[in-house]
């Protein structure tokens, strides 16, 4: 009221008219909002500046292109310590899309599989399912991360190495695989992988078109296993085994040859696709219990066995509820993974912290933190946008 | 409305006035009434908890004495424990007034980051520790070998630079703090951790079984350690330089704890000992400080031979020889600038 009288007081009538008008006054107050927001980023920005030229540090990305001069355990592509920061970061990058992308792929995986089970009408493989869930979803996760992590370290120490057939080793540094060489020839392979696969998708969609038009089943999955897996096998054995194998041989220290999977990577892919899939357990149950118990008993009555009904016709009505939950965890387990840090991977984070202490350039390196992961789950929202849409419900 | 406007307006220019001045550090810690210090987040002898769970150590007696040159008293200093890669950010963003923390002093640090190091403190250099198990003898057979490694340190860079100009191969194994590095070391994660000779000796201690290890003869870098601050304020980067050279100074001149009372008293036939002590001259107030302001710094934990021994020397755990750390009138090469 006084706000009024005083509006009143100073103002004309063309004032007052606009003051009184509700839809005016609401824009008047989203101006000054805007307002003070611009004065609080002038602000910040200024400081921000006035701070930078106080300590005389000098700001821009040129620091991306000297040498790092220090070392990274697990790289994708090619890096030494005589690569630049900007290479290192790529590098760091990378690492942390490998983890997520295999984390996504588990935890689905997992997510499915336990949220099935949940739902199980076995009174105890439910509950002990419950149970997972709950210990795994409600422990915090950088907790879990260094619990898997101190697990992996007690496994047996590099000179009582577990053995496979004395090619493949594990111990607590890690898992030391035999890494493939392509010799020439295997590109042949290669292309009949890619043949292998169009033929599938083919063989998928006549045979979908087919059981639309004459209610006929097609062996697609075997059909597409003996394609993908089978043809590049036939071309690799006509070429004459392309493909030779650097088997690890243990040295003084460590093993030589092949490549190593640390244990910080299996940890961390552990600790994150099991506490996703947790979460995801609970979204396929909410999303299958969303589908009216009807759907299921026609099904039935129609006469589908159990497993058919689950996967041709609660799951495809269930995916429209889950896939948007689904891509939130998506997008939690790319961002968790920073807390790779904790145990040592070295990711974008945790390369970027040490580009950070090594150049003092913070508000580069943090400006790269954001645009990077802003961009990874950018795409993976559009790509999980796309799908959605592509499952949504048609009515017709 | 319009006087919220206005009010808004107002505040948002004090805030940008606000931030654009600066006092002078000194003053700052002077009204804080407390002493920020940046130490390590856990390294023996150098930062550590005693049986009271107090922070001490070597590193820790710098800042009591700085704390003893500004306020009088050595305990008013609230310790900020930082890791490697965090403490030159805090650093700059102001959460310390000064990082004594094992940072060695480098081209890069002191002219690019933005810092002043204020002198060197220790004197100390980049070394292994293995299992004597290994039967290596020098850090150059470790061909193939893990190696553990503190990350955001010149320790990181310097083991890059050594296998690369030795053309042999190795797995780095990156830790955040000492005490992770020990644990994975423990673990046989990787053979061998590097870390400044005097850190590894440190480290040494806390094993179970120190015999069964052994530090390389392989010094690989030079590493002169000493407090650093913010680039910018000269008065307080110079307090907390003649802090340094007052416990070395005192050293030489044979000042001690036990007697710095008595030497005080009235003025000795030491022009030296009388200028930094203030019966004659007036060095303190040229810093802006007490005329007993070296008085307090000494009474706090000694001079730098009497810190030097109870936190590291060889009547410690860590057993460490003076060695370079000795006064040049002794053979090593602390020589600290005169008091005049």
């Amino acid at each position: 009221m006084a706000r009024n009288a005083s509006a009143r007081r100073t103002g004309g009538p063309g004032w007052r008219r606009l003051w009184s008008d509700e839809r005016s006054r609401g824009l008047i107050y989203q101006l000054l909002v805007v307002l003070g927001l611009a004065l609080v980023a002038a602000f910040i920005v200024s400081n921000t500046i006035a701070n930078l030229q106080r300590v005389g540090l000098a700001s821009g990305f040129g620091f991306l292109s000297e040498q790092a001069f220090f070392d990274i355990n697990q790289r994708l592509i090619e890096y030494s310590s005589t690569s630049t920061f900007g290479r290192a970061l790529v590098v760091g990058m990378l690492n942390t899309v490998l983890v997520s992308a295999l984390g996504i792929v588990a935890a689905t995986a997992i997510g499915f599989f336990a949220g099935v089970l949940r739902l199980s009408p076995n009174f105890l493989l439910s509950r002990m399912v419950g149970a997972w869930v709950e210990i795994t979803r409600n422990v915090p996760l950088l907790l879990q991360i260094i619990f898997w992590w101190v697990v992996l370290s007690g496994l047996p120490k590099v000179r009582d190495s577990l053995a496979l057939g004395d090619a493949v080793f594990l111990n607590n540094r890690g898992v030391r695989l035999p890494a493939p060489l392509f010799e020439s020839g295997f590109e042949w392979v290669a292309a009949a992988l890619a043949a292998g696969i169009a033929a599938a998708v083919f063989v998928a969609r006549w045979a979908r078109r087919r059981q639309k038009l004459s209610g006929q089943n097609f062996p697609v999955a075997w059909t597409g296993l003996a394609l993908i897996a089978g043809l590049p096998a036939l071309v690799y054995w006509i070429a004459g085994s392309p493909v030779a194998w650097d088997i690890p041989e243990p040295t003084r220290f460590n093993f030589r040859g092949g490549f190593n999977v640390t244990p910080e990577l299996v940890a961390l892919w552990i600790a994150l696709s099991t506490y996703t899939g947790a979460f995801i357990s609970e979204i396929v149950r909410a999303g299958i219990l969303s589908v009216g118990k009807g759907q299921t008993e026609a099904a039935g009555s129609l006469g589908l066995r159990p497993g058919p009904a689950m996967w041709l016709v609660v799951i495809p009505q269930a995916l429209r509820v889950i896939i948007p939950p689904l891509t939130s965890q998506y997008l939690n387990l790319t961002k968790n993974s920073s807390l790779a840090i904790a145990i040592g991977y070295q990711d974008l984070v945790s390369i970027g912290g040490t580009i950070l202490n090594q150049s003092g350039q913070a508000l580069e390196v943090v400006g790269i933190w954001m645009a990077v992961y802003l961009s990874l789950s950018l795409l993976t929202s559009l790509f999980m946008n796309w799908y959605n849409k592509r499952i949504a419900l048609v009515e017709r | 409305m319009k006087s919220v406007l206005k009010t808004a307006v107002a505040g948002a220019a004090a805030l940008l006035v606000a931030g654009a001045a600066h006092a002078a550090t000194l003053d700052d810690v002077k009204k804080a009434g407390v002493l920020k210090c940046g130490i390590n987040t856990g390294l023996p002898g150098f930062a550590y908890t005693d049986d009271k769970g107090k922070w001490t150590g070597f590193d820790v007696a710098y800042c009591r004495a700085l704390s003893a040159a500004v306020f009088g008293d050595p305990d008013k200093v609230k310790y900020v424990n930082l890791t490697g890669k965090n403490r030159f950010p805090a650093l700059a963003a102001g959460e310390i007034d000064v990082l004594s923390r094992n940072t060695t002093w480098t081209f890069k640090r002191d002219v690019d980051l933005g810092f002043t190091f204020i002198g060197v403190s220790y004197y100390d250099g980049q070394g292994f520790i293995g299992r004597k198990a290994l039967g290596v003898k020098s850090a150059k057979e470790l061909d193939g070998a893990s190696v553990c490694i503190q990350t955001g340190t010149t320790t990181e860079l310097n083991l890059a630079d050594f296998f690369r100009v030795n053309k042999i191969k190795y797995e780095p194994v990156p830790i955040e703090t000492n005490e992770e590095a020990r644990k994975a070391y423990l673990a046989e994660r990787c053979d061998v951790y590097t870390t400044d000779a005097s850190g590894l000796a440190a480290t040494k201690t806390t094993f179970e079984n120190p015999d069964a290890h052994m530090v390389f003869p392989d010094i690989i870098s030079k590493e002169p350690l000493g407090p650093l601050v913010r680039q910018g304020d000269d008065r307080w980067a110079d307090i907390a330089r003649w802090t340094l050279n007052v416990l070395i100074n005192a050293e030489e001149y044979g000042v001690t704890s036990a007697n710095v009372e008595k030497l005080a008293a009235k003025e000795t036939d030491n022009p030296e000992i009388n200028r930094m002590l203030g019966t004659e001259g007036s060095l303190g107030a040229w810093l802006g400080l007490r005329k007993t302001w070296a008085v307090d710094v000494l009474k706090a934990e000694g001079n730098y031979g009497e810190i030097f021994e109870r936190y590291l020397g060889t009547k410690t755990p860590l057993g460490l020889q003076r060695g370079l750390n000795a006064l040049y009138t002794d053979g090593g090469i602390l020589y600290a600038p005169p008091m005049r």
